[in-house]
């Protein structure tokens, strides 16, 4: 392990500091026109220089602010570096926001120049120009279908880098006053303003100073031992902290490789050629994964699907000891080792998985069988809890120490501490800097001697020793008598499932626990084809009386294994129904990175919410939808409900008999 | 490549003039006397009721039934037949009804056959794939791969066609016919058998194709949705004869085209 600098204190220094250390290096790589296209340090440096050299000519200053909009481009995290080193501060946005959200965090952030992908980012960010007065140049990467714009405001990435290596060329004083400017930057500098989705109300901007993301990273990277020699694929919303902090600081303070996807819907071929050794994905990426091979194998020949069963079974048995260097007998090894010929190995390769070392899911909990569905075939996944606050990192479970539905052990550096209501509290040096223009709001999150609340219920586990998340502090309720509802604990069994995507338990003071379900088109789609389903649409699937007996024997299985647990078995669901429609962020459904706002679809759904609870079986809703382009429709349906019958609860079942 | 202006200066100069063009099979008359011309740069769409003569039309066009009377200019060329082969290295591309793809091979493989014409080394050559043969693939293969980024079939490079949904087939064939660099490009009933979200995508395809390359089109269309939005102009074809010829708001509101396609009113 190579010492670590401490006056490399941000990230522009890093760079520089990278391209002389390990310049050969690849730094970045980018697929286009089917070629991998690599970037090493040394010219990494160079590019963002040259555009970071543009942007000042072009008036960026120490302390503006400035906006990066689109997906995993090369570019738009050269962007972000390059507006770093003249002190200014990025505020990424989700590249799929409508935009109205758009122009809220635009005109909050108060940013003055913008760096977006693509023509539809631009055509957002023009239709809201006239709430956006501080907005100039706006700059492009992907010049498709911009030929015919006319708009002073408009120049290409290409523009602006031109723009810098003339001026570098003519003016040889230019390269020095560049370096000075990046020497002027300090660790507590703000850095970045990461706008989070929030499951309640308007977003807010979290400010994180470079000490809190570097020394984040410089942490992470000890743990897991990542160096240069790493591959990642950077496909998440460059938004999200997580992005980064995993495709950008970790990337820099190591030193290792990202690489930027063809598109969106080819991640997982790409994945497969560059062979990644650090993944990080949301639990729905598995998930679907998941959903998919389930989906395929019932399509596959009867003996596929025999051999796809059978060594599923043994890595479910045997999988997750090997894995943790367990003693485990000979012939199980033997077994383990020809599934892993036969079935494990093939599909982790068809995922692109095969290379991977350390895997992590995070954002929410994930279904204990899709866990251990992973690690049994082989895959080092692991749970990390974190915050966009925490600059990421809270806790992080340490390799052989893997439980399914505990989250780790305080991260390097971080203390946690459980409150009285039950809130996980934590004091690091990722602390964030506060929220930007919102000091009530800070306030009631950071606490004057440095602690955040999460707004996270949990508590430490006695067997393990590890951080267990319950549900959202305010979201756990109790029924009329007093049973605790942990409403996401019984999604997150529902959601198992590969026919279930989403589902929203209600029952908050209520007598009894009712859950609107989404169906997942693709798994369900397939399953309707091999039936002979016919359906026209969403709606109608979601509709169909064979989908209801479907879901229906699901919940009654949940019911089942809630039944078994003293905790929870009082909040069986009893009564169920398939919304009409997808939940969706452009409905305010879904934060930009997929979690349910419960409050809102309860408020949005109440019609639905009170047939729950006054006993009729179908339910008349209308609701309203947002398309991308901002302009609204009406979807209206009836929607059937139906009654699921609970398991005895052997102690309830006998107090209800006393009383 | 042209280079790109504005539409209304694109839209000019007849590229290709079709002449009281008709055509019988044994007793059955498929075209009768038609007249009309395509223009430099303009989306022209040919519609009409079943049988009315759309697909002969368009067979005609690119030289795959020889008319008995009437006579095409094209590129100022007078001719009245032609080989499809010699029409398809004239710069004229074509999609078809019924998909022609060859189904076992890789989406790349099927836009790279469309470059057939353009490839000037010979067999042997290809064969030892060395030298001035492994250059002019790597030319090709990035124009192909240009093409498939405007499509956005990225995702699906390396996977044979057969496999492929029909909405993106579709879109995999007109790839192909892009990858000859037509002057003129037929579209047979693009949008056929697609859902709404795949009319939208290839509406949009449609009009990027004819904007930044500058291609002139001609396509049959039977969602009038579509070649409503979509064309400069419109053809009105009825029992093989051209009735109307005009705007699409014109057209929308001719007397002849109601008849044809509502019958006479009782």
């Amino acid at each position: 392990m190579k010492a670590i600098d401490r006056s490399l204190d941000t990230l522009p220094k890093i760079l520089i500091h990278n391209a002389a250390a390990i310049g050969a290096r690849p730094a970045m790589r980018h697929k286009d026109l089917g070629i991998w296209q690599t970037w090493t340090w040394a010219q990494m440096l160079e590019e963002i220089r040259a555009f970071s050299v543009g942007l000042a000519e072009l008036g960026l200053k120490r302390g503006d602010k400035f906006t990066i909009v689109g997906s995993n481009r090369p570019r738009l995290y050269w962007a972000m570096c390059a507006g770093q080193a003249l002190g200014a501060v990025p505020v990424p946005v989700y590249a799929d926001a409508v935009a109205d959200e758009m122009a809220y965090v635009l005109a909050h952030a108060e940013v003055t120049v913008a760096v977006v992908e693509d023509q539809e980012q631009v055509d957002k960010i023009i239709a809201v120009s006239d709430r956006l007065p501080r907005l100039g140049k706006v700059i492009y990467d992907e010049p498709r279908g911009l030929k015919d714009y006319v708009q002073r405001r408009l120049n290409s990435f290409e523009d602006i880098q031109s723009i810098g290596r003339n001026k570098l060329a003519s003016a040889p004083e230019c390269l020095k006053q560049w370096e000075a400017g990046v020497a002027e930057g300090k660790g507590s500098d703000l850095s970045v303003i990461l706008y989070t989705s929030g499951t309640t109300g308007r977003s807010k901007g979290v400010m994180l100073t470079y000490e809190n993301t570097i020394i984040s990273a410089r942490n992470a990277n000890a743990f897991d031992h990542l160096d240069e020699n790493e591959e990642v694929i950077a496909y998440l919303p460059l938004a999200w902290v997580g992005d980064y902090v995993f495709s950008y600081v970790q990337a820099y303070v190591a030193g290792y490789c990202v690489n930027c996807p063809e598109a969106a819907d080819t991640v997982v071929q790409d994945r497969r050629e560059i062979g990644t050794t650090y993944a990080f994905a949301p639990p729905r990426v598995y998930e679907n994964v998941l959903t998919l091979t389930t989906v395929r194998m019932a399509d596959a020949g009867a003996i596929k699907r025999k051999v796809f069963d059978f060594f599923i079974g043994v890595a479910g048995r045997w999988g997750e000891k090997i894995l943790d260097g367990e003693k485990v007998p000979l012939t199980a090894r033997l077994l383990y080792a020809i599934g892993n010929l036969l079935v494990y190995g093939p599909l982790m390769n068809q995922f692109g998985l095969s290379r991977v070392r350390v895997a992590y899911t995070a954002g929410e909990a994930i279904g204990p069988e899709i866990f251990r569905f992973w690690r049994g075939v082989g895959l080092n996944l692991k749970q990390l809890y974190g915050q966009t606050e925490a600059s990421v990192y809270i806790t992080a479970q340490s390799d052989g120490e893997i439980h399914s539905d505990t989250v780790g052990k305080a991260s390097t550096d971080v203390e946690i501490k459980i409150s009285d209501a039950g809130e996980v509290l934590f004091r690091s040096p990722g602390v964030f800097a506060g929220y930007y223009k919102d000091p009530d709001k800070t306030a009631e999150v950071l606490t004057p001697d440095g602690w955040v609340h999460t707004g996270d219920a949990g508590f430490f586990d006695p067997k393990t020793n590890q951080l267990k998340i319950i549900d959202r502090a305010k979201d756990l309720g109790h029924l009329k008598d007093g049973t605790v509802f942990a409403p996401k604990y019984i999604e997150n069994k529902l959601k198992f499932y590969p026919n279930i995507r989403e589902a929203v338990a209600v029952g908050a003071g209520r007598d009894f626990v009712c859950a609107m379900i989404n169906i997942d088109l693709t798994a369900v789609g397939s399953w309707a084809e091999r039936n002979n389903v016919v359906y026209g649409s969403y709606q109608e699937l979601a509709g169909n009386p064979l989908v209801y007996d479907m879901i229906a024997r699901h919940i009654d299985e949940v019911n089942r294994s809630l039944a078994e647990e003293e905790l929870m078995a009082g909040a069986q669901i009893r009564r169920f129904l398939i919304l009409h429609k997808e939940l969706d962020p452009d409905d305010g459904e879904l934060t930009r990175t997929q979690k349910l706002r419960r409050g809102h679809i309860i408020d949005r759904y109440a019609p639905l919410v009170e047939a729950f609870y006054d006993g009729s079986t179908e339910a008349q809703i209308a609701t309203e939808v947002t398309f991308e382009d901002g302009h609204k429709g009406v979807l209206a349906a009836r929607v059937t409900i139906r009654d699921v019958k609970p398991y005895p609860v052997v102690r309830a079942a006998r107090l209800e008999r006393a009383a | 490549m042209r280079a790109p202006s504005s539409r209304e200066a694109a839209v000019g100069e007849v590229l290709l003039a079709v002449e009281d063009v008709s055509l019988s099979f044994g007793g059955v008359r498929a075209l009768s006397g038609v007249s009309f011309d395509i223009r430099k740069g303009e989306i022209l769409a040919i519609i009409g009721p079943n049988g009315a003569g759309k697909t002969s039309m368009l067979n005609v066009v690119n030289g795959f039934y020889q008319p008995q009377s009437g006579r095409i200019t094209f590129k100022g060329k007078v001719r009245n037949s032609m080989r499809p082969y010699a029409a398809a290295q004239g710069g004229i591309a074509r999609t078809f009804q019924n998909l022609a793809l060859f189904r076992g091979m890789t989406t790349l493989d099927n836009i790279l056959a469309g470059r057939a014409l353009k490839m000037h080394r010979g067999f042997f050559w290809q064969l030892i794939r060395f030298g001035p043969a492994l250059r002019e693939e790597v030319e090709h293969r990035h124009r192909v791969e240009e093409i498939i980024d405007f499509l956005e079939i990225a995702a699906i490079r390396k996977i044979p066609v057969g496999r492929l949904a029909y909405g993106l087939q579709k879109r995999v064939e007109l790839g192909r016919a892009l990858a000859m660099e037509p002057d003129l490009l037929l579209l047979d009933e693009p949008m056929a058998g697609m859902n709404l979200e795949e009319k939208e995508d290839m509406s949009r395809f449609i009009i990027d194709v004819n904007q930044q390359y500058g291609t002139t089109i001609a396509l049959i269309e039977h969602d009038m949705g579509v070649v409503m939005d979509l064309s400069d102009r419109i053809v009105v074809l009825d029992y093989g004869r051209k009735i109307a010829d005009a705007p699409p708001e014109e057209v929308k509101r001719d007397e002849k085209v109601i008849r044809a396609y509502l019958g006479e009113p009782q």
